[in-house]
């Protein structure tokens, strides 16, 4: 009883951080490239179509067809204007669950339902143990997670674990739906923590960044900030800063992101 | 985050139970003159309460039928930890309302109420860390949360053993109680006054530009990328105005708080009939459920900041 208690009171002063354990060797993960993605949402209704016909059932929809259409998405693009008219830019924004190699919904789980799995660091969820609590969902910062209403469970991206696996599906095609179906190539899809793949690649040069780097998730997913462009830096003409590349550069890595992946690399930053 | 009913009366329900049950045991302890008839009448009907709370709890879950998975992950998991927690305690407060039945034994006026007393301190710890420890909900994840379940369990607990008093003619019992119940709602109003001064104050760590990693100082969202909402804006967003949450706010203060507190200590220095202490603890149960209608709205969570605008 008092080991229990001690063991009770003894995690008070980390709640809801996982525990240092042995880090997967493997990180599957996303990179988003900002300076490329039109905002199609190809890859919102390709995740959609793939995940609704899985061996877990359809996904909710409801009203599909009516007025007020809703239902259970793991991806979405949003839209983000950032700078002053004239200087705006048009950011598409694809958003899913980001794989956190430190996952606050993971240990607050009270039936273990939600583990991150140790082969490849993919953050899932079996449904048979779900109890559709929420409190994962409640949870996450990114809102990266959705009840299905009809299911009851908790459900999320599961990086199309059902696709990598695939012995049937040619090798090309052992990738999510999203990065499938993406036409201009904004979505780069491998391990992370392979320093020779195309991810930790464009990851390391092109300095990819995380989201909300404050609460120390540590995102598997990254994205690659936007690039300043010739035809951007014209219009700034007789701007020395903007001939050095500095201004019009309003979509970058947030100072805070320097988180580990950065600092290994040293990227430069526009 | 848009309150679940669910939630707000099990929470309600379960630290009421808990703070009548800690009342009686402390009064046993420190030898206030409590007959044990009383005894009896209270614990059945904490027990009530936590069976009600209970049972909300349930309510919540999509999966209701699977929720003895929920014992799993107690190395981790507050709400697992709590899972646990509350039906033992239920099993505690039932083996001493069974062993008040019987001689003055030592176990039912000493140890009994002991363990009682610390498994409603455990529980009222377990329920507040599942809130406290979100520390990217900068208005749960902070000591005062612990304080405010814990301290509105006592009084709640404290006007209703007054309530049960006054009912019961247990007339040695319910001068203290209610002296006890005003003394302790002071003491809750204060620290959930703090709290709401502190969360009116918060600045959030997480801006539109660390969510995105866009750094432009003008940063607006044009569309979250569905026209129609998601679980992300059902779960998150309460919707009311802001004139409605400063109405909740005053009922808050004036029924979970004021007006008890004040009803409580008249009764205590005998200027007003006992019964007006059944009066006070049913005009602090509207105030309650605004109050913690209020600890769920008026936290933010940071996956709003991604879904800000319809198209």
């Amino acid at each position: 009883m008092i080991a229990a208690l001690k063991a009770l009171f003894g995690r008070a002063e980390a709640p809801a951080v996982a525990e240092p354990s042995d880090p997967p060797a493997r990180q599957l993960a996303l990179v988003i490239d900002l300076n490329v993605c039109v905002g199609c949402h190809a890859c919102v209704t390709s995740c959609k179509e793939w995940n609704t016909g899985g061996a877990a059932g359809p996904l909710f929809d409801d009203n599909a067809y009516g007025a007020n259409p809703t239902g259970t998405f793991f991806n979405r693009v949003q839209t983000y204007e950032a700078g002053v008219f004239p200087d705006t830019e048009t950011i598409h924004f694809p958003k899913s669950c980001l794989h956190c190699e430190e996952p606050p919904c993971v240990p607050v789980c009270p039936t273990g339902a939600s583990y991150k799995r140790k082969s490849d660091g993919i953050v899932l969820v079996d449904y048979d143990k779900c109890i559709g609590c929420k409190y994962c969902a409640w949870a996450c910062p990114y809102g990266a997670r959705e009840i299905d209403e009809a299911r009851q469970v908790m459900t999320k991206c599961t990086l199309c674990v059902d696709r990598l696996e695939d012995s049937s599906l040619a090798v090309d095609d052992r990738k999510p739906a999203c990065v499938k179906a993406c036409p201009t190539g904004a979505r780069l899809f491998g391990d992370v923590k392979d320093a020779g793949s195309e991810v930790a690649r464009a990851i390391r040069e092109r300095g990819g960044y995380s989201l909300m780097p404050e609460w120390g998730t540590r995102p598997a997913n990254q994205y690659l900030p936007r690039r300043v462009v010739a035809a951007a830096a014209d219009r700034h003409e007789g701007n020395p800063a903007a001939e050095n590349g500095a201004a019009g550069a309003v979509v970058a890595g947030d100072a805070r992101t320097a988180g580990a992946a950065d600092a290994a690399a040293g990227a430069p930053r526009p | 985050m848009n309150p679940a009913f669910s939630v707000v009366v099990f929470t309600l329900a379960a630290g009421a139970g808990q703070g009548l049950v800690a009342a009686i045991a402390v009064a046993l302890l420190i030898g206030v003159p409590i007959d044990a008839p009383f005894v009896r009448t209270a614990l059945a009907a904490a027990i009530a309460l936590l069976l009600v709370g209970l049972a909300a709890s349930f309510l919540h879950l999509g999966r209701p039928a699977r929720a003895w998975r929920a014992v799993a992950m107690w190395r981790t998991s507050w709400l697992s930890r709590e899972v646990i927690v509350l039906p033992a305690f239920i099993a505690l407060v039932a083996a001493w309302w069974w062993a008040s039945g019987h001689a003055k034994s030592v176990a039912a006026m000493t140890l009994l109420p002991l363990a009682a007393l610390a498994g409603a301190a455990l529980l009222w710890y377990c329920t507040a860390m599942i809130y406290a420890c979100l520390r990217f909900i900068e208005e749960w994840a902070h000591p005062l949360t612990i304080v405010n379940f814990s301290l509105l369990g006592v009084s709640s607990g404290l006007m209703l053993a007054s309530a049960l008093a006054a009912l019961a003619g247990a007339n040695r019992v319910r001068g203290p109680m209610a002296a006890a119940a005003a003394a302790a709602t002071l003491v809750a109003w204060i620290a959930r006054a703090l709290a709401l001064r502190r969360n009116a104050a918060l600045r959030h760590r997480s801006t539109l530009q660390s969510a995105t990693g866009i750094r432009s100082p003008r940063l607006v969202q044009t569309s979250m990328g569905m026209s129609a909402g998601s679980f992300n804006t059902r779960e998150f967003f309460h919707r009311a105005s802001l004139a409605a949450l400063a109405r909740l706010k005053l009922a808050a203060h004036v029924l979970a708080f004021a007006l008890p507190c004040l009803l409580a200590a008249l009764v205590a220095a005998g200027a007003l009939p006992p019964l007006l202490s059944v009066v006070a603890a049913l005009v602090q149960f509207p105030g309650l459920v605004a109050d913690r209608w209020l600890f769920f709205a008026q936290a933010k969570h940071p996956q709003n900041l991604y879904y800000q605008v319809v198209s």
